[in-house]
């Protein structure tokens, strides 16, 4: 993006996410742009950029469309994108905004044939009779240049808006989940998919839950997750039939009494589902906390942690204002220790499952010089009031960390805030965790 | 929260009417707004289905509450406080409206939606057209499945098919559209008319209170073509 232009709307990250080695890292915007950052090696001639991200390649992932049928537009925007584990030279993602998925394919090209005998340097055909031996063309290297070719596209797979794909370990399938479905798709098939969920009731009249997100599991190819607004997380086995209306296993925490309030279904609604590296945890995000299921108890999460708690007496301005809808993602850390949400304020927050310890850190231009060390910040609710603190009344509810990922292996984080993406690494610490 | 004692004692004086309760005060305000995003939801591009089912769930919790509330109440026509009925009543019609565009078809047509029972009967009465009026379940439009037959059927297929390059499908349907016009847009804009004349006991049904600001109830052209989408959408 040229430096000139004015950051608009259609410059707001929608999605994050890094590929399988950490090596590149995805976002997609309101604008139905994909843009993608390398990283860098490490190199001793330039210890001042170790590892650093640069931009790698930026191209058009989705055009906003008309929908004649309903007179509506299908927005352009990216709302996720997960890469295809390498299996050779050229990178594979997934992009999908509200209705069609798209497979791209990203390959370079350092090399390019000089010496033709039929045609010249521009490409124009040579006069024959000026062609007096044969030669063989060679390639010469040239500069690195990335080309990105849109291999397949799957559309008309779902009625309503896709919020969740998740590529299958099999590393042939895939799935994408609406509000009311969910299809199995076969990454070289674009004209047929499965539905392997529908909760869409017979009669609309009787809708009270949707889908909020999806997920499979990263080992066991049968296995996937889906969430609900009502906060139940459902685990299906695709073995057991064709269609997984029937969970395998039903997570719920039952509500607490003492905290009913008439926001309260809402405010248990998932916002998003992850996986454990290992496969043995999920992670859910719901408005007010973050919580670690284990797949072996449905009953409970086996921990709870409050994002922000402070905003449990506020959820009628919060409901008011539209800012109770808002769905935070979550992420673990490569070695499942460590998770991570974002929240209000360019705040996000991340707690240490061992040491049970917490930290708040702002994105913000201010506060992220390069290699400064962020500070951690923190919100107080009254009562004494430290230096530094931010009161909860003059939180900035525009300013809001919605996306967030975790490099795999180490300890870099990327961080969305509006149209600015954020990368920290934390260098000390990279061995430890 | 006061307590049921209170409240009991204040409608049993028929001589004024009653003043609701601090808590259902709140009740109604939160109801208000919910109803109000509810509207708002269809006017967008394409509403957001998880936030309208979120909003609806949360309606019709606040409207069991305060059925619940005023349950002591008997319900005869005449004697019932008109205020909280009332305002079931007005929330009940203004529910049906947002979920026209939800994939449904229009609310107020022919086949005898409750609408025109509201309108003919006593105040008293919606209260037992509730259930079946409740918000939220009308994601696609209450009227009954006989005054359209095939329509709800072919509409469901549609939706399946929707994307499915057979637009043709679609074309059937057009034709049914022509009748609902005004209904629909009496009814998006607070106002009951699906048989009637516009102007027949609506005063009863528009919304006790000013309007919450930004929500205009001004039928305009602009209100109209919008309108005329939706239509054609179904």
């Amino acid at each position: 993006m040229p430096s000139h232009r004015v950051p608009s709307e259609a410059d707001v990250i929608s999605t994050v996410e890094f590929n399988h080695t950490g090596e590149l890292l995805a976002t997609g915007d309101k604008g139905g742009r994909v843009v993608i950052f390398q990283r860098e090696p490490e190199s001793k001639n330039a210890p001042h950029s170790q590892g650093e991200y640069d931009v790698y390649s930026t191209f058009q992932s989705h055009e906003p469309e008309f929908d004649y049928l309903k007179s509506l537009e299908i927005e352009e925007k990216i709302n996720k994108i997960k890469w295809l584990p390498q299996q050779n030279a050229a990178h594979s993602l997934l992009s999908t905004n509200d209705k069609t998925i798209k497979l791209w394919k990203i390959t370079e090209r350092d090399k390019r044939p000089e010496g033709y005998n039929l045609k010249d340097e521009e490409g124009k055909l040579k006069d024959l009779s000026t062609v007096t031996s044969l030669q063989v063309p060679v390639l010469k290297p040239m500069d690195l240049m990335v080309e990105v070719s849109p291999r397949r596209v799957f559309a008309n797979g779902h009625t309503y808006h896709i919020n969740s794909i998740s590529v299958n370990s099999d590393c042939e399938t895939y799935m994408s989940a609406d509000d009311l479905r969910i299809n199995l798709w076969h990454l070289a098939i674009t004209d047929r998919s499965f539905n392997i969920v529908d909760i869409k009731p017979a009669n609309m009249e009787d809708l009270t839950e949707v889908i909020t997100a999806s997920e499979f599991h990263p080992h066991h190819c049968n296995l996937f997750v889906y969430s609900s607004s009502k906060g139940s997380l459902r685990l299906c086995d695709m073995r057991a039939a064709a269609l997984c209306d029937k969970h395998s296993k039903l997570f719920e925490e039952p509500e607490d009494p003492s905290n009913r309030s008439f926001f309260s279904e809402i405010i248990s609604s998932v916002s998003d589902v992850k996986f454990s590296h290992s496969g043995r945890y999920m992670l859910t995000r719901d408005y007010l906390t973050v919580k670690v299921w284990d797949l072996n108890m449905e009953a409970r999460p086996i921990e709870t942690y409050q994002v922000h708690d402070y905003l449990r007496s506020k959820l009628c301005s919060l409901y008011e204002n539209d800012c109770i809808f808002d769905k935070f993602e979550c992420a673990w850390n490569g070695s499942d220790s460590v998770i991570m949400t974002g929240a209000y304020n360019n705040f996000f927050r991340m707690f240490d499952r061992n040491t049970k310890r917490d930290v708040t850190l702002e994105a913000s231009r201010e506060s992220s010089k390069p290699r400064a060390v962020l500070k951690p910040r923190r919100v107080c609710v009254g009562g004494k009031r430290r230096r530094d603190d931010i009161s909860v009344d003059s939180l900035d509810f525009t300013r809001k960390i919605l996306h967030t990922a975790w490099h795999p292996a180490e300890n870099i984080i990327a961080v969305a805030a509006a149209n600015n993406l954020y990368i920290f690494q934390d260098k000390v610490n990279s061995e430890t965790h | 929260m006061f307590a049921r004692g209170l409240k009991r004692k204040c409608a049993d004086s028929e001589d004024s009417p009653p003043a609701p309760p601090a808590c259902s005060l709140q009740r109604q305000s939160l109801l208000d707004m919910s109803l109000v995003k509810l509207q708002l939801c269809h006017m967008l591009a394409e509403p957001n289905l998880c936030r309208s089912v979120l909003i609806a769930n949360t309606v019709r919790q606040l409207q069991e509450e305060m059925s619940q509330d005023s349950a002591w109440q008997v319900p005869a026509p005449a004697s019932a406080g008109r205020g909280p009925l009332e305002r079931l009543v007005s929330t009940e019609i203004l529910c049906r409206t947002p979920w026209e565009q939800q994939g449904g078809h229009s609310a107020a047509d022919s086949g005898g939606s409750p609408a025109p029972d509201l309108l003919s009967e006593p105040p008293g009465a919606p209260s037992a057209q509730a259930p079946r009026g409740a918000p939220g379940c009308a994601w696609e439009a209450a009227s009954p499945r006989e005054s359209r037959g095939g329509f709800q059927r072919s509409l469901d297929q549609i939706f399946e098919t929707l994307d499915s390059k057979a637009p043709r499908a679609a074309e059937g349907l057009f034709a049914d559209v022509d009748g609902p016009y005004y209904d629909l847009d009496a009814v998006l804009t607070g106002m009951v008319g699906a048989k009637s004349v516009p102007g027949d006991g609506f005063e009863t049904l528009a919304p006790t209170g000013a309007p919450p600001p930004g929500v205009s109830y001004k039928r305009d052209l602009g209100e109209l073509d919008h309108v005329v989408e939706i239509l054609v959408e179904t």
